[in-house]
């Protein structure tokens, strides 16, 4: 699964053009049913090919409503466990539910800056355009030191 | 012009210097590294126009979109030289050693941004906190890879590239599916074309040079799963040979497309191992509790592969033949004892050290595999008290991870001893001028992973700037028409307009076929005749023949593929690529009369190694015109000196071309 959408807890991003899990699906997989012809739920979100969907859960993590869970592959995972994330700025709550009851959770972290918060040029050096050409450096000049001797000629 | 609809898409035509295609690691990196150089070239007066088309969104499209538990490519205090000489023994011996060093000595670099611009990079104790630029020692779970805490990999990488290009720079959710050659030099790149996945719109681009970075392909070969879990395929599923193809037609050499990887996974989920090796020490085992691999190493002398062994090092492939061989036996199923390593590992900790520990563990499937904890939770496994199945997976093509499928490439000029065929110009440039790539799409250079993929389209983005400056009078011409262009992408569509009433059941009908259908009928020719999970990865010539008939009959009916909305015009045009995909690793395998990697496929009709005839690799092109393979030779050339402690097949100096 294949993810699925919650129809109690979907709002089709509140009326918006694009859901955001419509936009971030790597796959194409989520689709915003405007007028409920396909599902009968209209302005909500669904999961149209779930045979193609690789749970990787870009949808259930973005979901702003939390509406999105995973039903796990159903011709190989026997029923009744799930794995939902709750994904903040600096870190990821997992909750894992066993076929058999049992719970476990987890929580790690997922980033040590602010989102958004990157200047990936502050304090960094200019390119020198005498450099264009030379294959030891990039443009930060961060290149690892090399053992010239283990060349072969 | 009637009213723009499904069958009559706007045409949206733009004219840039470098297109970027893809956006995955390569395409983040090569964003990251270009503004700069862009910047530089301005300041000299030349104004350069860049732009990247991804067809899904950049924060979660690519191999990393779901994250990663570890940088498998991260030098630290090894040299690059060893590297090299790890990559060659993995990949039985042919690589092109020049691309893989030029990778190695820039790579951390580029691991250095990812922990400053936020990505959480696992410490030794008494280090926490300290950057590796400052001397903070990494955990390693093997000599090249260390530890991440990796949800967002892809998020703060893509968030950099963004800053970098801005937003004017980038346009999402179009799919590219064919490159244009130029009108007056066929063996030059002018132009690309693809369609809007949310809007009727063809969008086509004309360029001086373009990065093709689509990832590798996935879905290619039936899988094991048979219904839903055809989406949990072991690499991204959206990864659709794109890469492959579209070079292909423009005339780009391939190299080493006979190459795949299978890897040997948890069982379903296809959830890391590594980190359960190297990390935990587990051991894997057959269903007697034999250690399969210390029983089978006579085999590997019995073929003439135990020169790429010694002891318990090994390539990822031979790995994998001693693992089939007991499956074939019947030994299975292989298991992964889980709760040993755990309770070896525990009795020198302190029960908060095991609770870290065991989320540690879970930490490597929910960082890159999820799905794999819903396999697991479902079938009530918990590692520290059941052990896990193993299985080697249907084959993946592909060119970052334990494989070399991919492009021939020019590599850099600065390595000493690098021959002419290895480097003709531009680092990353194929065959075709103006064309390049990285990632996935630079073949003959396997494990560069994602930390390395990144590398390489920075790699690529200096090589493009240079190739813009010196091309600044070309004025790309496309080689065919607009409308002609515009009638190929949407022919699918066209397809289901005109036919769709000649039946009451939509997805059947004789004038089309569904891309479903098509991608099973693919799955099917691959998996039965090309080495699939059926036949336990052996083919022969009779049945690579039966095969190129199959595939030859289901190219032709690509023109009946259907499209019913846009999501289907993205399908069908994935599984064409697909298609051309399938089609070089199957001429490939023919040419290559040889078993050189054991546990990825067997040529049962060649059931050895040899060095002295096939140690080169193998090259082709396609002419899409006439739909003719062709595939040669090409030299290997050592450039880094054999190691004492590496495996002896290094010593031999590759076959005489």
């Amino acid at each position: 699964m294949p993810t699925f959408v919650r129809t109690d807890k979907c709002d089709g991003c509140k009326g918006q053009d694009k859901t955001a899990c419509m936009y971030i699906c790597p796959h194409d997989l989520m689709k915003l049913d405007k007028d409920g012809s396909e599902t009968g739920h209209a302005m909500k979100a669904w999961n149209q090919e779930p045979e193609q969907c690789w749970e990787c859960y870009a949808c259930v993590k973005i979901c702003p409503q939390q509406a999105i869970e995973c039903r796990h592959y159903a011709d190989i995972v026997p029923l009744g466990a799930s794995v939902q994330p709750l994904r903040g700025s600096e870190s990821i709550m997992w909750s894992i539910k066993f076929r058999n009851g049992n719970m476990k959770r987890f929580k790690f972290p997922i980033r040590t800056t602010p989102d958004g918060s990157i200047q990936p040029y502050n304090n960094k050096p200019d390119a020198v355009m005498d450099e264009l050409t030379d294959h030891s450096t990039l443009f930060t000049k961060g290149t690892h030191v090399c053992d010239t001797s283990q060349f072969s000629n | 012009m009637s009213e723009y609809g499904f069958g009559n898409p706007e045409v949206v035509e733009e004219e840039v210097d470098i297109l970027m295609i893809g956006g995955g690691m390569a395409a983040c990196g090569c964003a990251f590294e270009i503004m700069r150089w862009a910047d530089a070239a301005r300041a000299q007066g030349v104004d350069m126009n860049i732009k990247l088309v991804d067809k899904a969104a950049l924060d979660r499209s690519g191999a990393v979109a779901q994250g990663l538990s570890a940088i498998n490519t991260y030098m630290g205090e090894n040299d690059p030289a060893d590297y090299v000489r790890y990559v060659r023994g993995d990949l039985m011996g042919i690589t092109r050693e020049d691309l893989v060093y030029d990778t190695g000595r820039h790579v951390d670099d580029s691991v250095h941004h990812f922990e400053e611009w936020g990505l959480p990079i696992w410490k030794q104790p008494g280090d926490e906190g300290k950057a590796l630029t400052e001397g903070g020692k990494p955990v390693r779970s093997g000599k090249w890879q260390i530890m991440i805490n990796g949800e967002s990999y892809k998020w703060i990488v893509a968030e950099a590239a963004k800053k970098a290009l801005g937003s004017d720079r980038i346009q999402e959710h179009v799919f590219i599916v064919r490159l244009l050659n130029d009108k007056n030099d066929p063996t030059r790149i002018a132009g690309a074309a693809g369609f809007s996945v949310r809007e009727n719109k063809v969008y086509i681009y004309k360029f001086k040079c373009c990065l093709l970075v689509c990832g590798g392909a996935v879905n290619v070969f039936r899988p094991r799963s048979v219904g839903e879990g055809q989406g949990r395929a072991w690499y991204p599923v959206w990864n659709a040979g794109s890469t492959y193809s579209m070079a292909a037609e423009a005339g780009a050499e391939l190299t080493l497309m006979e190459n795949r990887f299978v890897p040997a996974r948890f069982k379903d989920g296809y959830g890391p191992v590594g980190a359960w090796f190297l990390l935990f020490k587990a051991k894997a085992m057959n269903a007697m509790g034999e250690d399969y691999q210390a029983k089978n190493a006579h085999l590997l002398a019995e073929a003439g592969y135990d020169g790429y062994a010694e002891g318990h090092k090994m390539g990822t492939c031979l790995r994998n033949h001693l693992m089939m061989h007991e499956l074939k036996e019947g030994r299975g199923p292989i298991f992964m004892d889980t709760p040993t390593a755990l309770a070896r590992l525990a009795e020198t900790m302190t029960p908060k050290e095991i609770k870290h520990l065991e989320a540690e563990a879970w930490e490597d499937f929910l960082d890159m595999t999820i799905a794999q904890c819903g396999v697991w939770a479902g079938e009530n496994i918990e590692p520290d008290k059941k052990m896990s199945e193993l299985m080697p997976t249907e084959p993946y093509l592909l060119g970052s991870h334990a494989g070399c499928a991919g492009i021939w490439c020019s590599g850099p000029d600065d390595i000493p001893g690098t021959p002419d065929h290895y480097h003709w110009g531009y680092n990353r440039m194929t065959t075709i001028n103006g064309l390049f790539t990285g990632g996935d799409g630079v073949g003959a250079s396997g494990h560069k992973f994602s930390s390395g993929s990144h590398t390489e389209g920075r790699i690529a983005a200096k090589s493009m700037v240079k190739y813009v400056l010196d091309n600044q009078d070309f004025k790309p011409e496309l080689d065919r028409s607009i409308d002609d262009i515009v009638a190929e992408i949407y022919q699918p569509v066209k397809n289901f307009l005109e036919n769709r009433d000649y039946t009451t059941a939509i997805d059947i009908n004789p004038h089309y076929i569904t891309p479903k259908m098509f991608q099973f009928r693919l799955q099917k020719v691959m998996d039965e005749y090309v080495a699939g999970v059926s036949t336990m990865y052996q083919t022969n010539k009779a049945m690579l023949e039966v095969a190129e008939r199959k595939l030859e009959m289901l190219r032709e009916d690509s023109l009946k593929l259907r499209a019913k909305d846009l999501h289907e015009l993205l399908r069908a045009w994935e599984n064409y690529h697909r298609l051309l995909a399938a089609y070089a690793h199957m001429k490939h395998i023919q040419f290559r009369e040889e078993s050189r990697y054991p546990g990825y496929y067997y040529r049962a009709d060649y059931l050895a190694i040899d060095e002295d005839n096939w140690k080169c690799f193998v090259n082709s092109t396609y002419d899409r015109n006439t739909g003719e393979w062709t595939c040669k030779k090409v030299k290997y050339v050592q450039l880094i000196k054999p190691a004492d402690d590496e495996v002896k097949a290094m010593q031999h100096p590759g076959a005489d071309i």
